[in-house]
């Protein structure tokens, strides 16, 4: 083996792994090996899919991160490469941090243009062969070889391992057995090969004891179960995609009747997003609580139908898993950059309240808030996530049961017309809170039925032209607007004794700044942190930016379309709003936004 | 004497089954339609809030505003009635969905949905009022209107036309139907037969708009379809309490048993035609084509075809009555799936 420096003192739980390979590989089993191994030995690691919109053969990454001071966002560095494609080599041998490891296939016969790195060739092939697998099983396998490697290297229990593949593949021992034979060949290849102290290592601690390993899109869709959803209509696209397939994942666990075996929520994969959203929000209209999830190029397509559904009163939630745009722009990349389209969707004047969860845990959460606050304002709600949160597994916390009733907001059954004491109208504000009351179909009450239409419509829901009532039912769902900025989720916000400077940032993003937060502090800039969880702004993020003398708004966007919102609703404090804006499809790491904060403190 | 009013089983006027006042151009076959759906709905005893109403866009998506008031009913997207009739008829199975649409608002963006609807079998019946012409705003050709057709204001039609009968049998609809609004008669029977089917009901009524396409040559003029119509049987319905006390005479007429006990009966009017084969019935439209002639009434059905509501696995009562308490699942559920979470 080769040469150069070795640290006297290691690393502990603090470094990050890069691993280079060919999509379709199957080196996702190996890369949630790993992660769930750490996470298991209670060390903090997030884990992040860096991959090409391709089914198989163009390069793919996977970034790991095991911080003991709790970091889960990208880092900017890599300590430890894992190169197993060749059209990755060379680039992948560049990323490395001066001495670190790069652990490669000893196949892949390319220059090596570094003498600053641990270089490891591993046998890969020849280990494999060993264990003597079904042919079809050897390409498969091969990523095995590098977490065996890895778990020698590094410290890694093999314990956790075989924990790691027994949930990964659900118990069956075949799979479990071949795969930990080939990290048990690996692991005793370095031992015998490699006599160099790593320079990082892992040791157990207890970081990880009050949490989870999920998805956004698993925790979205389980949030809206548990928010008693019983009509969902789909249509596949990527990063979505996950959030329904999970719904029907549990759909039979969860809403069935234990009794009759007949569900409780009905899933339907449309033919187009244009059908998705039609059918959610007929549903909705109709009384079911109804959701739709998509992409950024799907909800261009619900645009006309959200325009409608806003208008027309109806109740439905939309979730965006964005990716990045515009137009199909960079399918399996991150992005918030459907910020603008989702608050304004639709012709006309229409503005939708926005939920932007900040974890996987608070998915869950709004998911089921989502649902109580469609149905209580009876208009679309929008869920916005991102790529990053929606499809990679994240440490969090386990998912909270809710803890209000479920919220159908004001609708009148037979009973309820027939003892009215005023006279109903679908469209009339009885309460003066711009919400009216409405009836679903089913309604037998001979004066339940009115006639929905995106047309204009006077508060007896019949057909108007009339200038003033066109204009007085506007100016009712402006109100309506402005009591969702007293429902809506409130801030998360963090404050630091002295700091004149604010944060506002939100969604997948959290991690990253958090961790810059504390950078910024190292060095002396005090800053405070608003977690923005809502839109439309709410009073304490008024407030916040009010008591501040600058605030950066940070968005992984191009033109800062937060920023530009919240500049619209706050115009008198425009000037102390600066946009910092990331847009590569990557995630954001805390270096950048140090930095960026930084130079413009220094202007 | 004061005239006692006439009611049908259920004690409902056909006052209780009226819409608001048609807008519509007097002559309208739009309002032929509208008529012959009151009449259908009153005589077979449906109760109005039994009946729910979605519509497209155009002339024809105007007119569910014309019939029963007293039914729920929702305007929406242009070509995306369909999807809006999926989602909601799934709130309370029991009820009856009627959806009406144009041949601009099905054979053009509402294609997509058109071909998915009856691809589910979503119980729906689907009517297109089908006049060649957009109408609302004034008078460009439609997808269904034919070659060579020459408009005001318009270049000649120089494509061939959609056919919504042929759409619907290839997109394997369970019950596809032609109708006239120059025949009304026909035209009530096959609405009842479609109210009682259980699965998308596709009746594709030629119904001449008065204002922009009703020149006598027009294929979808009043004057074209009275001369070039033929009715593949005389049509009745007899509802399923009926149905024992129906006699008819051996070999001059077929019946169809529907889903619910009901029968259609066709009576044969020189054609030896059976609705029940759709290689047949695409047969029977190519030679109708060549032929010139406008061939009306119950073009094909498979009255045991599994509907939407067969196939997913739900319960008899109304989802939108399920009880708050029973839609969340239970706290200790929540605590299995965070433990199964890695």
């Amino acid at each position: 083996m080769t040469k150069t420096k070795s640290a006297s003192e290691p690393a502990v739980n603090d470094f990050s792994i890069t691993v280079g390979t060919v999509n379709g590989s199957g080196s996702q089993t190996a890369n949630m090996a790993l992660v769930r191994a750490f996470f298991k030995m209670g060390i903090p690691v997030s884990g992040k899919n860096i991959f090409p919109s391709n089914i198989q053969g163009l390069p793919t990454w996977y970034s790991i991160r095991v911080s003991k001071d709790g970091y889960l966002a990208r880092s900017e560095t890599t300590e430890i490469v894992v190169a197993m494609n060749k059209d990755s080599f060379a680039e992948d041998l560049d990323k490395l941090v001066p001495g670190g490891i790069f652990l490669y296939a000893d196949d892949i016969r390319q220059d090596i243009t570094r003498d600053d790195v641990l270089l490891y060739p591993m046998p890969v092939k020849k280990l494999v062969r060993e264990v003597e697998p079904p042919r079809e099983l050897r390409d498969y396998l091969n990523n095995m070889v590098y977490v065996g490697v890895l778990a020698h290297l590094l410290g890694i229990e093999v314990e956790k391992l075989q924990q790691a593949l027994d949930f990964h593949f659900d118990g069956k021992q075949k799979p479990i057995d071949l795969n930990m034979a080939v990290i048990g060949k690996a692991v005793q290849w370095a031992a015998e090969n490699i006599d160099q102290a790593s320079p990082y290592r892992v040791e157990t601690m207890h970081g990880t004891e009050e949490y989870i390993m999920a998805t956004g899109n698993t925790a979205g869709a389980l949030g809206s179960i548990y928010g008693g959803l019983q009509f969902s209509a789909w249509y596949p696209i990527t990063p979505a995609t996950g959030l329904p397939e999970a719904v029907m994942k549990y759909r039979p666990i969860l809403q069935k009747d234990p009794e009759t075996g007949k569900y409780k929520l009905v899933v339907v994969q449309a033919e187009d997003e244009l059908a998705a959203v039609g059918m959610a929000i007929g549903a909705g209209w109709a009384g079911l609580r109804s959701m739709t999830a998509t992409s950024g190029p799907g909800l261009s397509l619900m645009a006309e139908y959200t325009s409608l559904a806003y208008y027309a009163e109806v109740p439905i939630v939309l979730w965006d898993v964005q990716r990045m745009g515009p137009s199909t722009g960079l399918p399996t990349r991150t992005s918030q950059g459907d910020i603008n389209l989702a608050h304004y969707l639709g012709q006309g004047d229409t503005q939708h309240p926005i939920l932007f969860p900040g974890s996987v845990t608070e998915c869950f959460e709004f998911g089921w808030k989502a649902l109580d606050l469609a149905e209580e304002l009876q208009t679309p709600i929008f869920v916005l996530i991102d790529l990053d949160l929606g499809m990679n597994q994240w440490m969090t916390r386990p998912f909270q049961y809710p803890d209000t009733p479920i919220k159908r907001g004001k609708i009148l059954w037979e009973d309820d017309l027939e003892n009215l004491d005023w006279e109903w109208g679908r469209y009339l504000d009885k309460d003066g809170d711009g919400v009216p009351y409405r009836t679903v179909p089913g309604n037998t009450h001979p004066k339940s039925a009115y006639f929905t239409r995106g047309t204009g419509h006077d508060e007896y829901a019949n057909y108007s032209e009339d200038p003033e009532t066109w204009d007085a039912n506007l100016k009712r769902l402006n109100r309506k607007f402005e009591l969702a900025r007293t429902m809506v989720p409130k801030p998360e916000i963090h404050l630091q004794e002295g700091a004149e400077i604010g944060i506002i940032a939100f969604g997948s993003t959290h991690p990253a700044v958090s961790e810059a937060c504390d950078y910024l502090t190292a060095d002396d800039v005090k800053v405070d942190y608003l977690r923005l969880r809502s839109l439309p702004i709410t009073s304490e993020v008024k407030a916040f930016i009010r008591e501040h003398d600058r605030i950066y708004v940070i968005e992984m966007n191009h033109s800062g379309q937060l920023h530009q919102i919240i500049t619209l609703d706050m115009s008198d404090q425009s000037a102390k709003l600066i946009s910092l804006t990331y847009n590569t499809g990557l995630q954001l790491t805390a270096d950048w936004v140090k930095n960026a904060i930084l130079a413009e403190e220094e202007k | 004497m004061a005239r006692k009013k006439r009611v049908n089983e259920l004690g409902y006027s056909k006052s209780d089954y009226a819409g608001a006042p048609s807008t519509l151009c007097a002559g309208c076959g739009h309002n032929a339609i509208v008529g012959q759906m009151i009449a259908a709905c009153y005589e077979e005893n449906i109760p109005p809030e039994k009946l729910v109403k979605f519509s497209g866009i155009g002339c024809s998506s105007k007119a569910p505003t014309y019939f029963m008031n007293r039914s729920f009913g929702f305007n929406g997207l242009h070509g995306r009635m369909p999807s809006l009739a999926t989602g909601a008829l799934f709130a309370d199975m029991s009820l009856i969905g009627i959806g009406m649409s144009g041949d601009g608002d099905t054979a053009s963006i509402g294609m997509g949905q058109f071909k998915h609807v009856m691809r589910r079998n979503v119980p729906l019946v689907y009517v297109v009022a089908n006049n060649g012409v957009y109408g609302l705003t004034k008078g460009q050709m439609s997808a269904t209107a034919e070659e060579g057709l020459a408009l005001k204001r318009q270049e000649q039609n120089k494509y061939m036309p959609i056919d919504i009968v042929w759409e619907a049998l290839v997109g394997r609809a369970s019950f596809v139907a032609r109708g006239f609004s120059g025949d009304p008669k026909q035209l009530k029977a096959l609405f009842k037969a479609a109210l009682h089917h259980h699965g998308t009901a596709v009746i594709d009524v030629i119904s001449p708009c008065v204002t922009f396409n009703n020149q006598d040559d027009s294929h979808h003029s009043y004057a074209w379809g009275k001369i070039h119509e033929v009715a593949l049987h005389e049509l009745s319905f007899v509802p399923p309490a009926e149905t024992i006390k129906v006699e008819y005479a051996e070999g001059e007429t077929a019946e169809v048993e529907l889903h619910d006990g009901s029968q259609i009966l066709l009576k044969k009017l020189g054609h030896d035609y059976e609705p029940d084969d759709r290689g047949a019935a695409l047969q029977l439209l190519e030679d109708a084509n060549k032929k010139n002639q406008l061939v009306t009434g119950l073009i094909y059905i498979n009255p045991k075809q599994k509907s939407i509501f067969d196939i997913e696995y739900l319960p008899p009562s109304p989802l939108n009555r399920v009880p708050d308490e029973e839609l969340r699942p239970s706290r200790e559920s929540l605590g299995e799936v965070n433990a199964k979470m890695f």
